[in-house]
């Protein structure tokens, strides 16, 4: 993406952007999206599904009170009727609209609450890894693959290859397991920052001095994106989430290979720093 | 009323009438006049940060850091200097003891203290602004608004600033609270009382409730930051959450500050263009003191994604959804009170009626937000940006709008170019759909807040975004071309220019309001 102006030819950009074909194996908000990602864990799925009936109810009720707002002004303005009524009470009416939203918060409740257990409760799971947050990169570890650590670093614009979007893409990618429950802590080593990734459902506020957990279970292969979702100084734009969920014979060879690349020499990674 | 023209030799000028004012008249003018400054700057602030997102990559703001500083500034400008001088300050001061009958506002000497500690505090804010600028968004997280992460006395200088503009309101809503209970004309008793007033009231409970908080929370930030304490650093026991819990505790009910007076005036342009009385009156008081309360004990539904323990998330969760319920009852007696009405569209009825839709959908966002379940996916989106424009730009600043049409006449005794008015209301309505509408999707598609350059993919909505920017800065020009108008060539505006729906007792003296109203109270049947 050229830097600049470009009002000249603004309209153009604006269609020949939003029609970029994506490149194949591209999962990923695209131009002109206006739902959610495609989930591909259990609770993304559970999060596209609850909210695909919050969306019902509050489009209904949005339309609803639109409608008699179109109504009333189009049935009793001045010309239509000169005389205005006097009624300005009306019992049964005011306790219904009291009770009638009442009701549908309960509809609502039930399984809002089932869902947040669901996603808050840790399941076994296979193995841990734990991302920190930095001022502007996240560290990884894998405590239980030898505990090996790697730092993912924005990928700079101009060594982005075919497929990978700006601003998205990581030098290095967080790899896991297809179909593997598996626990990430994170934690932050600065300020706040926080480890989101939509296709997951997963956001999670990486604070220094707390470790806060979560639970993946990905059931799709791919690469899925993701941004630091709280505000965090000066990069807190470029500091992406890129995972990479792979087949588990695939994930036993990176590991092997990342013992290797990524070995500790002398312990946490911070004293290489 | 004939006495008008005998007050006219107790006013003071020049310097004496408004810097040593104690004039509830005056001081209100001049918070109105502080808020569309501040105002102001603060859509400058927007445009330039909205030309930025216009396009992928960087062009106006190179520095990210300026990005974090201008989205900071916005923020703290639009809530403390803007909608919040302009509704409490400057409605409040005007119509409140206009509307109960009282001849001033009950400490008039600190009426003036608290609008001066208000411009000091603005002054401060964009002082801030000249060493460096705190990028912290306005919620001021630590660690990033301590030490070392903002070394410059810029967030210094935003928490003294927060103080000052703190103080002013905490001062200002102990007058309102003393002014409302002791000073209503004979009559009027808490239940006759014009919703305008209840609503200034329950706001200024709130003030007094949720500011010291802040102002508790900010003195340790500001302490951590200079003299070595550690309240909020992990590094010294302290906890970062347990800022956001006071700030929330502050935040939440902060928003109801700045949406309730605006709820009331839309109360009082709904019945009067309606010609009818306010619909189920007792349920609109009784809804806005039940917003109040609830207000205060669902501040956490900001930090779902901090790490709470689940049922602590499910209490906010469920207490959070309960305030759909007096906010519904809102909605729906503002359309009942047009039901049967004989309406007229004037341009405070359009600012009304627009600010009932327009809510109403920041409402219903708001019942999704509610939802931890949701909220992991839509926190820190611009959904949550989409969703709190629609409840503030929209609702309090078309509020803010429709008092200003509603009372232009009897404040200047001149009369707005209903024309151009209507106008400015399209505009603007056009203007603010096409720019926060968009973010849904956006934020749905997983676009972080705060953030100066993003993904390609988020073009398309961005631009959008971005041009009804433009739209609403172009109405904001034509919105200051009508008030020169009005100023400078105005019609005369007679006593009561709304006719027979109009019934609070504003409406009863003269046009412009005479520096001294009210010096024989009036008696309320």
């Amino acid at each position: 993406m050229s830097k600049g102006w470009r009002w000249s030819f603004a309209l153009a950009a604006v269609v020949g952007l939003a029609s970029l074909p994506a490149a194949a194996d591209y999962v990923g908000p695209h131009p002109w999206q206006i739902g959610m990602q495609e989930p591909v864990t259990p609770v993304a799925e559970l999060i596209a599904v609850f909210h695909n009936l919050l969306l019902w109810i509050i489009l209904a009720i949005a339309a609803f009170v639109l409608v008699l707002i179109a109504y009333v002004v189009w049935r009793f303005r001045e010309d239509r009727n000169p005389t205005p009524s006097k009624r300005s009470h009306h019992t049964l009416l005011e306790v219904t609209w009291t009770a009638v939203p009442v009701l549908i918060l309960v509809i609502i409740a039930i399984p809002s609450f089932q869902a947040l257990y669901y996603m808050d409760s840790i399941p076994e799971t296979e193995f841990r890894i734990k991302a920190i947050g930095k001022q502007w990169y996240w560290t990884y570890e894998y405590p239980d693959h030898g505990g090996f650590v790697f730092d993912a670093f924005l990928k700079d614009e101009s060594e982005l290859e075919e497929g990978e979007p700006r601003l998205l893409a990581t030098d290095n990618y967080l790899v896991i397991p297809v179909d593997t429950k598996i626990t990430l802590q994170v934690t932050s080593e600065d300020v706040i920052h926080a480890w989101a990734v939509p296709a997951f459902g997963i956001k999670i506020d990486a604070i220094p001095g707390r470790l806060n957990e979560v639970w993946i279970e990905a059931k799709e292969t791919g690469t899925f994106y993701g941004q630091c979702s709280e505000l965090c100084g000066y990069g807190h734009g470029f500091m992406p989430i890129a995972v990479r969920v792979v087949e588990k014979e695939e994930f036993e060879a990176w590991v092997k290979q990342a013992q290797q690349e990524f070995a500790r020499r002398d312990g946490p990674a911070l004293a290489a720093r | 009323m004939a006495q008008a023209a005998a007050h006219e030799h107790h006013a003071p000028s020049g310097l004496k009438r408004w810097l040593f004012s104690t004039n509830h008249k005056d001081i209100g003018t001049m918070y109105l006049v502080l808020a569309f400054v501040g105002g102001v700057v603060g859509l400058i602030m927007s445009i330039w940060f909205r030309l930025e997102l216009m396009f992928p990559g960087m062009q106006l703001t190179p520095d990210p850091q300026f990005f974090n500083v201008l989205i900071t500034a916005h923020g703290l400008l639009m809530v403390f200097f803007f909608i919040m001088p302009a509704l409490i300050g400057g409605f409040g001061n005007w119509m409140v003891p206009l509307q109960i009958g009282a001849p001033d506002m009950a400490f008039p000497r600190m009426n003036n203290i608290s609008f001066w500690l208000t411009a000091a505090g603005m002054i401060l804010l964009v002082a801030s602004l000249f060493v460096g600028g705190a990028g912290t968004g306005w919620t001021i997280y630590p660690p990033l608004s301590s030490q070392p992460y903002h070394a410059s006395p810029a967030v210094d200088l935003a928490i003294f600033s927060l103080h000052l503009a703190g103080a002013g309101s905490l001062l200002g809503a102990i007058n309102f609270i003393v002014t409302i209970f002791n000073m209503r004309a004979p009559g009027m008793t808490l239940h006759k009382m014009p919703l305008f007033v209840w609503s200034i009231l329950v706001t200024a409970f709130l003030l007094v409730l949720a500011l010291p908080v802040l102002a508790g929370a900010i003195t340790m930030l500001l302490t951590d930051r200079n003299f070595g304490t550690s309240f909020f650093k992990p590094e010294g026991g302290g906890d970062p959450v347990l800022f956001q819990h006071l700030f929330w505790f502050f935040g939440h009910p902060e928003v109801y500050i700045m949406i309730l007076p605006s709820f009331g005036i839309i109360s009082h342009v709904v019945s009067t263009f309606s010609r009818k009385p306010v619909f189920g009156y007792l349920g609109m008081v009784y809804a806005m003191v039940a917003i109040g309360f609830i207000g205060f004990i669902v501040w956490a539904h900001h930090m779902y994604t901090v790490g709470m323990n689940t049922d602590v998330e499910a209490y906010f969760v469920a207490a959070t959804m309960v305030i759909a319920v007096p906010t519904g009852i809102k909605v729906f007696s503002w359309i009942a009170t047009m039901w049967g009405g004989s309406i007229r569209f004037t341009t405070p009825m359009l600012f009304a009626i627009g600010m009932i839709v327009l809510f109403t959908i920041g409402g219903v966002t708001g019942v999704v937000l509610a939802n931890a379940a949701a909220d992991y996916a839509l926190h820190d989106t611009y959904y949550v940006v989409a969703h709190f424009h629609y409840t503030l730009s929209m609702g309090a600043l078309f509020g803010i709008f429709a008092g200003y049409y509603y009372w232009i006449g009897k404040m200047t005794g001149r009369q707005y170019d209903e024309k151009l008015g209507k106008i400015h209301f399209w505009m603007l309505f056009i203007g603010v759909n096409l720019t926060f509408f968009p973010m849904h999707f956006l934020g749905l598609a997983g676009m972080p807040r705060r953030i100066p350059d993003y993904p390609d993919a988020f073009f398309g909505w961005n631009f959008v975004a971005s041009v009804g920017a433009l739209i609403g800065l172009l109405s904001t020009l034509l919105f200051f071309y009508i008030v020169w108008k009005t100023f400078r060539a105005g019609e005369k505006c007679p006593d009561n220019p709304w006719g027979e729906g109009a019934t609070t007792l504003e409406w009863t003296v003269p046009s412009p309001a005479p520096f001294h109203t009210f010096e024989k109270q009036p008696v309320v049947r």
